[in-house]
């Protein structure tokens, strides 16, 4: 058959709102793009740990030190969830840790803000975490089936991070005037980082109409982004705090709320690589992944001894088994 | 500043430094298929997949990934290099003897609408 026609029939089970499989046949930039997609989500939940992991052993409490524990494992099953899914489109896990150690792929931009307060873990669930939400409820209606089912148990799991974080702005928005004060703080710096990782405005490049004609995508960054404000611009209200936005105003016209200019600048700047924790993050991965060479090798030779040990046992028992009962 | 802009998706920040493929790693722990019965009673259903050195650790960590919540009582792991599957472009040929037998439902026959308990 030939590609035109294999083509064809892709984007008509697409319509028809069949999804793709691994096996099934495939336009290769459509392989490409979710192998860059699916695995630059995967470094952004794994990546995603290293802000949070700061705060796990001067957690306030038992019970804040349990629940951030559970979280930061959580992200971790969300990153293997992905990269199991990008390995189905043909690339090995060791090339995709690769791409993330040399920093040839990206992983979200916000995880290269610093996490000053204890605050910051409240406002990365309330915020950081209902963004992703916000985007990752889509996803799992993508037209990639193993995508599509990665997303749907993310999404399940991710609703507790979004919910502890509120909770933990909450107490302290209940505290004293140092807690007010800190909370007021947290949102303050991680509101703009959170708009931002919706991604670039909308233009009319090709490269999203082919997504959304693919599936991959259904809805535009400007409109998550836009939902996500309206959303968080009640929200807020709850804490008895504001968001850093003067021009944040409910737009009867719209049905909207309106918001301030975002500053592409940064968003650009820390991507390639000059965000406040853009060295420090990936130094700190680069290092476990090589402090853990040793393991791996370890757990191989084991594996190793212990399959040889087995095959020699079979062969003797088959010997004997062989052999003349007289001898 | 002159900023190109590209259009991205979520998780998704481009290629901007470019760099060397990915040396080949002869060495990477081979992947497992895992499969989880969810309560006494069913059946295990496939739930994803994960590197592990042997089916021990396999399990260990089909635990650790998969069962976070109790959405398990048995773990199966199986090498993935085991796993035969059928040819999906090959799919209108292996199904078609089940095509047009549709004797093969109950639906299929017309019975009065008096006959009770059939």
């Amino acid at each position: 058959m030939d590609a035109n026609k294999l083509a064809e029939q892709f984007q008509q089970k697409i319509d028809a709102d069949i999804k793709i499989e691994p096996q099934d046949w495939m336009p290769d930039e459509y392989r490409k793009t979710l192998i860059r997609q699916i695995s630059q989500h995967a470094h952004s939940e794994i990546v995603g740990m290293l802000p949070e992991g700061n705060w796990i052993t001067r957690a306030p409490s038992l019970r804040r030190k349990a629940i951030l524990l559970a979280k930061v494992q959580d992200e971790a099953g969300h990153g293997l969830y992905l990269y199991s899914a990008a390995e189905t489109l043909g690339i090995t896990r060791d090339e995709m840790y690769y791409q993330l150690h040399s920093g040839k792929a990206k992983y979200s931009s916000i995880f290269n803000y610093p996490t000053l307060t204890w605050a910051d873990m409240g406002a990365i669930g309330w915020l950081v975490d209902g963004a992703a939400i916000m985007n990752q409820v889509p996803l799992s209606r993508c037209s990639y089936g193993p995508y599509a089912r990665a997303m749907v148990r993310i999404c399940k799991e991710e609703s507790f991070h979004q919910r502890q974080g509120f909770e933990i702005l909450l107490t302290l928005s209940k505290g004293n005037a140092a807690q007010r004060k800190m909370c007021q703080d947290a949102i303050n710096r991680w509101w703009w980082p959170s708009l931002m990782m919706f991604g670039p405005t909308d233009n009319d490049s090709p490269h999203t109409a082919q997504s959304m004609k693919w599936k991959i995508k259904r809805f535009t960054n400007d409109e998550l982004r836009q939902k996500f404000v309206d959303v968080c611009a009640e929200q807020v209200k709850f804490l008895g705090m504001t968001l850093p936005d003067k021009d944040l105003k409910w737009n009867e016209e719209r049905k909207h709320y309106d918001f301030g200019p975002i500053n592409w600048e940064e968003f650009w700047n820390v991507v390639k690589g000059n965000g406040p924790c853009n060295k420090e993050r990936l130094a700190t991965r680069v290092q476990a992944w090589e402090d853990g060479a040793w393991v791996r090798e370890a757990a191989l030779a084991y594996e190793e001894k212990k399959s040889a040990r087995k095959y020699a046992f079979q062969n003797t028992a088959k010997s004997t088994e062989n052999a003349p009962a007289f001898q | 500043m002159n900023i190109h802009i590209t259009k991205f998706f979520y998780g998704d920040y481009g290629e901007i430094e470019g760099g060397a493929p990915a040396p080949v790693n002869n060495r990477e722990w081979p992947l497992w298929e895992v499969f989880i019965r969810s309560k006494q009673g069913l059946d295990h259903k496939h739930v994803g997949s994960l590197h592990a050195a042997d089916a021990a650790m396999a399990i260990e960590n089909a635990r650790d990934v998969y069962t976070r919540r109790m959405e398990g009582v048995s773990i199966w792991v199986v090498e993935s290099k085991y796993i035969h599957a059928s040819n999906p472009t090959e799919a209108g040929a292996l199904y078609d003897p089940a095509n047009d037998k549709i004797y093969r439902h109950p639906t299929f026959y017309q019975l009065p609408d008096e006959l009770k308990y059939m």
